[in-house]
């Protein structure tokens, strides 16, 4: 149904363009100048015809289900209803909700399947009542439309305000989303810091995140505490970032300073390479390769290391590093003066003297955010450590130890279990609500840095 | 030079001796460090482009062997008392593929036989159902039919599997081994392209799983994905660029545009959870989710491209657009726009090419559920490539090792594709002023 609606829609506003321009070339023809031409007299049929409806359907669908849920709820029968928690009704209404579409399990009383039964009247009628009104409404602004045609009709302006306010509509679905997150983060974190103090969460140094599921299970209480998360994080993040921070700034020098202009044609391309392959993919490949080389590796020279070492998961993830590093380093080295570098080669510096002495420390302050965006990235990556490094939060800074990660903890809490009501599962967006701080403010921190930097040489 | 500070009396000029040995040796060190220098450079080069190598050559190294499976070409006796004519569906076709094997290899004690018929896949009895219900006219024929290996013998079939290594610790013992060995002696054991790599769903059994689910799933996410963050990020991207003013507002808009492109995806994946799954109720695993998800990644990436690509059109030609007349928003629509599109093609490409290896926020969504059959729909629960990777790599069966590089494979071929396309746009289309 919600097709034929949409398609109602598609027809009905492409009609609305076609007689509003034929109306305006009849008009033209007559003699008559048009204020707009007449393609725009189409084009506002278009608008006043078929956004008002998209709007509508829009509306409707959000709030559909809201509505027919509240008044099946109302319909059952009061002896049931009353006297139940918000949380027994809300498993109610799922329940009516399953058996509405088919999935019924044992014998449900007679007046669930009532209940189910209306709920599905009142969602075909729903179905039927947003046609009717989708085709209402397109009568009505076909029919306006048609009316507003005349030659002093300013179409063009009316086209324009609304294109425009489109546009900001677009913009603003970026800010929307921020907001969203931003609300979201918060509003489960305050229902997770109801049922765990947010001092235990901030300064605890136990991360055991496993509840009793049921009353008098042996699961102990549960401990919140982030820092051995966010250690694990810092962890392998060094790892990472030893691994990405030289070989991506020495690259960067050499395909800058030394590579003739054929090898940079052919190296560019190959580290622009390792930035598109997807994250799981490394996930797989520390698992497949890496991993068991640092092991044998460790056994060959007498060290313990744990199966899922940090080691594995970190250099894996300095690789996919290197060529965000490399690729910050050349724009800081590109975008330093050739004057500098031109006055240091002609007092006689050889290139490796310039890159050294000359370009590298003017370059530095880009570099820098260069790398805070790296630590940035290193601490929200998920797919590597999700794959490769550890589930067990234990307080270490030993690379060869199992680590885990905030991003780990937030994605093991939430795949598959999806009760909103117990800690365990809130406890992920407190983690994402810290991870999105942590990163927001490096992300600006660096910025600010490279901006900085590039006004001073502008 | 000399000259000058010759004739102004400041003594005599020290010429320098550029070949004397001190100097020679001090010029020497200071090329050493160049050399030094660019070498730890090429080390780094060197280091990078080895790693990719490792990486390319052991995927495809693993992967290779799931590109093709073992099958044996079996007779299946199907009677009349077995597959009931009038009802195909309820036939004993375990049987009839158990008497198969037997016919083979007769000289089998009862207890065997079960361990025998594990030789091949669980799904061939499915697959001879599946031909007999649409040919129901061969119901007291002899049908020759190719069936699947399962997982350990096609591992075998293809030397994976080490006979020198100890019984206990083998996933096949000697007994298997030699049953399999008879079964190759007589010819009937062939191994062919392995299709069923594209055109099955995901499996249980190694044999059968296919990536058919998680690509039409990937398909409806980029599609999703393409329909929203498309005509947003441009109608973003000529608002910001064109006809923003600069104030506070529009400053806030960038910040935030520029900030979210940064934001990890797993907190993308959060929002999802909590907004579209929680508050709207959409249903878990549909692409139409995860495409919202993904479209909100990818928006602020086709808005960074569009407003460059929109910047790089010379102000010149709206100018002389505006110039004879057109009004801001027709210049906008008929110069600037078409002039611009190249770019925006390409940055929309590479932002699809980023949301279709995109893992993280799926998680969260529950597509990484365990679906046996390809949607239907956008509201049809599904997987996609990267979860299906995801989930193959977390299965302990050996078969679904080599399964997932192959899906890697698959994945990096579209990856390969869709970037070498936004290359050829950019080069084909893109004009320099």
């Amino acid at each position: 149904m919600l097709g034929y609606t949409l398609l109602a829609i598609l027809a009905a506003s492409v009609a609305g363009y076609w007689m509003n321009r034929a109306a305006a070339r009849k008009i033209a023809a007559g003699g008559e100048r048009l204020h707009s031409v007449a393609p725009f007299h189409g084009a506002y049929a278009l608008a006043l015809t078929g956004l008002p409806a998209l709007i509508l359907v829009v509306l409707w669908l959000l709030f559909e289900g809201f509505v027919i849920e509240a008044v099946v709820m109302q319909s059952l029968p009061p002896e049931q209803v009353d006297g139940r928690s918000p949380g027994e009704l809300s498993l109610l209404e799922s329940e009516i909700q399953s058996i509405a579409q088919g999935r019924i399990f044992g014998e449900p009383p007679d007046w669930k399947l009532e209940a189910a039964r209306y709920l599905n009247a009142l969602r075909g009628n729903a179905d039927l009542a947003l046609f009717a009104v989708v085709v209402a409404a397109l009568g009505l602004g076909l029919w306006v439309a048609r009316r507003r045609v005349s030659a002093a009709f300013r179409a063009r302006h009316s086209v324009e305000r609304v294109m425009s306010a489109l546009m900001i509509f677009c913009s603003l679905v970026a800010i929307a989303t921020t907001l969203g997150i931003v609300l979201s983060l918060i509003y489960e974190s305050i229902r997770f810091f109801e049922r765990v103090p947010i001092t235990e969460f901030l300064f605890g140094l136990n991360w055991e995140p496993q509840i009793p599921i049921r009353e008098g299970q042996v699961a102990g209480s549960g401990a919140f505490g982030w820092i051995p998360v966010f250690v694990g994080t810092l962890v392998i993040t060094t790892v990472a970032l030893t691994v990405a921070v030289p070989v991506g700034i020495l690259s960067a020098i050499y395909l800058f300073e030394f590579a003739s202009r054929p090898v940079r044609g052919v190296i560019k391309p190959v580290l622009e390479i390792l930035a598109g392959v997807p994250t799981v993919v490394y996930g797989f490949f520390a698992v497949l390769v890496v991993a068991p080389a640092i092991r044998s590796a460790g056994d060959a020279l007498g060290i313990p290391v744990a199966p899922n070492t940090a080691l594995a998961a970190g250099s894996v993830m300095g690789v996919m590093l290197i060529p965000f590093i490399s690729s910050f380093t050349d724009d800081a080295l590109a975008a330093v003066p050739g004057s500098l570098r031109d006055g240091s080669l002609a007092l006689g510096a050889t290139r490796g003297e310039t890159i050294l002495k000359v370009l590298f420390p003017a370059a530095i302050p880009g570099i820098v955010g260069g790398v805070l965006l790296a630590v940035s990235r290193a601490i929200g990556e998920t797919m590597i450590v999700v794959m490769a490094a550890g589930l067990i939060a234990t307080l270490t800074i030993n690379p060869l130890d199992s680590v885990t990660t905030v991003t780990v903890q937030i994605v093991t809490m939430l795949i598959g279990d999806t009760a909103f009501d117990n800690p365990k599962t809130l406890s992920a967006f407190a983690l994402g609500l810290m991870l999105f701080l942590v990163t927001l403010s490096l992300n600006v921190l660096a910025l600010r840095i490279v901006r900085k930097y590039r006004e001073l040489y502008d | 030079m000399t000259d000058a500070s010759a004739s102004s009396g400041l003594g005599p000029v020290r010429r320098i001796d550029w070949q004397a040995p001190e100097l020679k040796r001090r010029r020497a060190q200071r090329h050493r460090t160049d050399i030094w220098l660019q070498s730890l450079g090429v080390g780094a080069v060197a280091i990078a482009c080895t790693m990719l190598a490792i990486l390319v050559g052991s995927l495809v190294y693993s992967g290779w062997p799931a590109f093709t499976q073992t099958f044996i070409n079996l007779e299946f006796e199907v009677t009349a008392e077995q597959v009931p004519p009038d009802n195909p569906e309820r036939g004993e076709f375990r049987d009839i593929v158990r008497d198969a094997v037997l016919d083979l290899i007769p000289d089998v004690p009862e207890d065997q036989h079960r361990q025998l018929t594990s030789i091949l896949s669980n799904g061939a009895q499915y697959q001879l159902r599946d031909l007999i219900v649409a040919n129901p006219g061969l119901i007291g024929e002899t049908v020759a039919l190719a069936v699947p290996v399962s997982d350990p013998f096609d591992q075998l079939a293809k030397g994976l599997i080490d006979r020198d290594t100890d019984e206990a610790s083998r996933r096949l013992d000697d007994r298997e081994i030699a049953w399999f060995a008879r079964l190759q002696q007589m010819g009937v054991v062939e191994t062919q392209l392995n299709t069923y790599l594209l055109t099955n769903a995901d499996s249980r059994f190694p044999e059968l799983a296919g990536l058919k689910g998680a690509l039409w799933g990937s398909f409806y996410l980029i599609l999703v994905c393409f329909v929203i963050s498309f005509p947003l990020g441009i109608g973003a991207a000529i608002y910001l660029e064109e006809f923003a003013p600069k104030n506070r507002f529009t400053d806030i808009v960038e910040v935030n545009i520029n900030n979210l492109a940064a934001v990890p995806s797993i907190v993308f994946g959060l929002l999802a959870l909590a907004v579209f799954l929680n508050w709207f109720e959409l249903p878990r695993s549909a692409p139409l989710v995860g495409g919202l998800t993904l479209s909100l990644m990818t928006l602020p990436t086709i808005i960074i491209a569009s407003r460059a690509a929109i910047k790089a059109v010379p102000p010149s030609v709206r100018e002389a657009a505006l110039g004879v007349g057109a009004s801001k928003h027709q210049t906008v629509k008929d110069f600037v726009l078409p002039l611009a599109m190249p770019g925006i093609m390409t940055g929309t490409i590479i932002g699809l090419a980023q949301a279709l290896g995109e893992t993280a926020p799926l998680l969260l969504i529950g597509m990484n559920a365990f679906i046996t059959q390809a949607p239907d729909g956008v509201m049809d629960a599904s997987t996609a490539l990267p979860t299906q990777i995801f989930i193959w790599a977390d299965s302990p069966e050996r078969g679904f090792v080599s399964r997932t590089s192959a899906a890697i494979c698959v994945l990096l071929c579209f990856l390969i594709t869709m970037n070498a396309l936004a290359v050829y746009l950019r080069n084909r289309f893109e004009r320099s002023w």
